[in-house]
């Protein structure tokens, strides 16, 4: 994209070498998406720059003006701030811990031949096709409800007591549902690249003496290495903003313990009408995520090069 | 010492049955090839010895030892695959010792095979290189590094210079015949390739459908061929087959009577089995066949293919058949001109309705 847009500032009255006559009409057809992409992204940046640095609360509106850097010391000054980032942390690797480790050894599994290969294949990566709002009120009310769910029948018939999920665990539970969401993405990507697995390769560490643990470590774990950061590029991307299962079953409680970045931001504009607060909290969530993205974008673009 | 015995060797999939029966003994280090079409079960059966197929029926002994259970690892064999199969995150080093390691060989000895290996196969340069920064000449000595370090008893190569260019594989044909020799081992390598098949092999094993149509030597294949099939399948440019009938048959040979015309070609085989009026096929090698202004068969140059040296002629007969002729490249002759041909029948064949040879009466001298 760059490399195509770049040109055009200063080469359009430069001589005409072949290429050169097309410029113009390369440039004005590109035009639109650039612009619709630029307002897309510029506006919704520059007003939360902008209410970030103002006095802007909804319940009271004689209070105004420019506020300089308060919303950002009241920000990185409230302990919750400091909570939500441990608690994002916390859910992004853990989530993403369990999904690359269980997506490579379903990866694996799925690879074998076994009857109903197909049907077990579809029923694994069903879940990715389920709302987050929906299964996580199913993991809610019909697996982990301590009167109704599944999970508290199980442990009365094995004469237990039953565990309020939310109350006593309440960030295990939402890694939970979000690993059981990511899992069946990390499978798919995963499996194909298992099937891509050259035939021939694991043949030959067969007749080199490799048996199936050493095979998975030395020929098909780094087979898929690439896979695996594109998983982990992605679901990072995705788990930093992870908002609708956290909002239907704890509401970032008990306290702010599953409170996550992205729930911190929701509460201080809309729960405390704080758009100045709640704006000073968005910029710091996309200068973490560009942080982030930094990082992965450039090990994985060294990775993915042939 | 590394014999290779197969003895009734089958393989099924469901019904349908890949290989259909096979003896064969490997002789101590002796490379033996398998050729044959596509298809023909050559590859499965090298697969087979390897012990990446099960064996459906009979039995595979190794240095006289049944090994129908042992798993591949086991078998003490190496085998270098058609697309090299090179591990693509490992160095050439690793790659190499791999074996070794699994083998759990300690790290000092394994460098020490590795290194002796990379001299013998000129790879000292490239041992810290990955497979994907080597060409595929290289490559393709990896791999066959990668079987020298484990010492088999027997190395198997699946088609391994199908996948180079013309150049390199002839360079590559000759490195392997001097390493058969360096490393004085049993070899199994199959090909399609027949130029591979007649320049490396001691014994040549010519497959068709899951049976083997003729084992030899590659010049024995080549001047007393078993049936049509072989005839057909060993020469390039392909023996031409012109049907006929048999005429007189006695103890100097057969003569037989071309179905396109001319004079009879007596040809010195065994008369048995081809009674007079019996249809034949004759059997002519494109070398076999000369200009002749006084020449018995008749017909129209349709194409002339210069190869320097050599020029191939494809005639058209007045019979209506067509025939490659092999002749001088300083021949001048062009294409679309009449040309009567002679025929040299002490070089030719004779194939009966079954498309079994009639044995010659003199063995070819290079052909032990």
């Amino acid at each position: 994209m760059s490399t195509t847009v770049a040109p055009h500032a200063g080469a359009v009255s430069g001589p005409a070498e072949g290429a050169g006559q097309r410029r113009p009409p390369s440039f004005f057809l590109l035009a639109p998406s650039v612009a619709v992409l630029l307002l897309w992204m510029i506006v919704p940046l520059a007003l939360t720059l902008w209410f970030s640095f103002q006095r802007y609360n909804l319940l009271d509106p004689t209070v105004g003006g420019f506020a300089g850097l308060d919303n950002y010391e009241f920000l990185v000054t409230d302990p919750d701030f400091w909570a939500a980032l441990a608690n994002t942390l916390v859910l992004v690797g853990s989530v993403l811990a369990i999904t690359v480790v269980g997506g490579t050894l379903l990866a694996v599994l799925f690879d074998q031949e076994f009857p109903g290969r197909n049907v077990a294949r579809l029923l694994a990566i069903a879940p990715f096709f389920v709302m987050p709002t929906v299964s996580a009120l199913v993991w809610k009310n019909l697996m982990m409800h301590p009167i109704y769910g599944v999970l508290g029948s199980v442990a009365r018939g094995l004469g237990l007591e039953p565990v309020d999920w939310f109350a006593d665990y309440p960030m295990f539970s939402v890694i939970v549902i979000v690993a059981w969401q990511w899992l069946p993405f990390a499978l798919l990507i995963l499996l194909t690249a298992v099937q891509s697995l050259d035939h021939e390769q694991k043949e030959a560490a067969r007749m080199d003496g490799a048996g199936p643990v050493s095979q998975f470590f030395f020929i098909t774990l780094p087979h898929l290495g690439r896979a695996i950061s594109v998983v982990v590029m992605i679901e990072t991307i995705f788990l930093l903003t992870v908002f609708a299962e956290i909002f239907v079953t704890t509401s970032g409680g008990p306290g702010n313990a599953t409170t996550n970045l992205a729930f911190l931001i929701y509460a201080r504009a809309l729960l405390q009408f704080d758009v100045g607060g709640g704006s000073a909290g968005g910029v710091v969530a996309i200068i973490l995520a560009n942080i982030v993205a930094f990082f992965l974008v450039r090990t994985i673009a060294r990775r993915l090069e042939v | 010492m590394a014999t290779v015995t197969l003895r009734d060797i089958r393989k099924s999939y469901g019904a349908f049955e890949a290989i259909k029966g096979i003896d064969l003994d490997v002789a101590d280090r002796e490379l033996v090839v398998f050729v044959g079409p596509s298809g023909c079960g050559k590859s499965t059966l090298l697969r087979m010895i390897a012990g990446l197929e099960e064996i459906t029926d009979g039995e595979l002994a190794i240095d006289g030892k049944r090994v129908n259970e042992t798993g591949p690892a086991d078998r003490g064999l190496a085998m270098v695959f058609q697309s090299y199969a090179l591990y693509p995150h490992m160095t050439v080093r690793q790659n190499m010792g791999f074996a070794l390691r699994m083998a759990g060989v300690p790290r000092a000895e394994r460098d020490r095979k590795v290194e002796e290996a990379a001299r013998i196969l000129q790879l000292g340069t490239y041992l810290d290189r990955r497979p994907k920064e080597l060409s595929g000449g290289q490559r393709q000595r990896v791999a066959i590094g990668r079987a020298i370090v484990r010492n088999p008893k027997v190395f198997l190569f699946d088609e391994p210079l199908s996948n180079l260019d013309a150049a390199l594989r002839g360079q590559m044909r000759v490195e392997l015949t001097r390493l058969h020799e360096e490393l004085n081992a049993t070899m199994i390598y199959v090909t399609h390739d027949q130029v591979e098949a007649m320049t490396l092999a001691d014994k040549i094993v010519v497959l068709q459908a899951g049976r083997v149509e003729q084992v030899g030597s590659p010049l024995e294949l080549y001047h007393h061929p078993a049936n049509v099939f072989v005839a057909g399948f060993i020469g390039s440019p392909r023996m031409n087959l012109l049907p006929g009938t048999a005429a007189v048959a006695n103890g100097t040979g057969v003569e037989v009577d071309l179905d396109a015309g001319g004079p009879r070609v007596t040809v010195p085989s065994q008369a048995a089995g081809a009674a007079s009026g019996r249809a034949v096929t004759l059997g002519i090698r494109p070398e076999a066949l000369r200009p002749d202004a006084n020449g018995p068969l008749y017909g129209e140059v349709k194409l002339a293919e210069r190869l320097g040296g050599l020029t191939l002629l494809h005639v058209g007969l007045a019979g209506g058949q067509n025939v490659i002729v092999q002749i001088e490249g300083s021949a001048p002759t062009r294409a679309h001109e009449p040309i009567r041909l002679a025929v040299d029948g002490a070089a030719c064949h004779v194939f009966d309705a079954e498309g079994q040879a009639l044995p010659a009466l003199r063995r070819n001298p290079l052909a032990a």
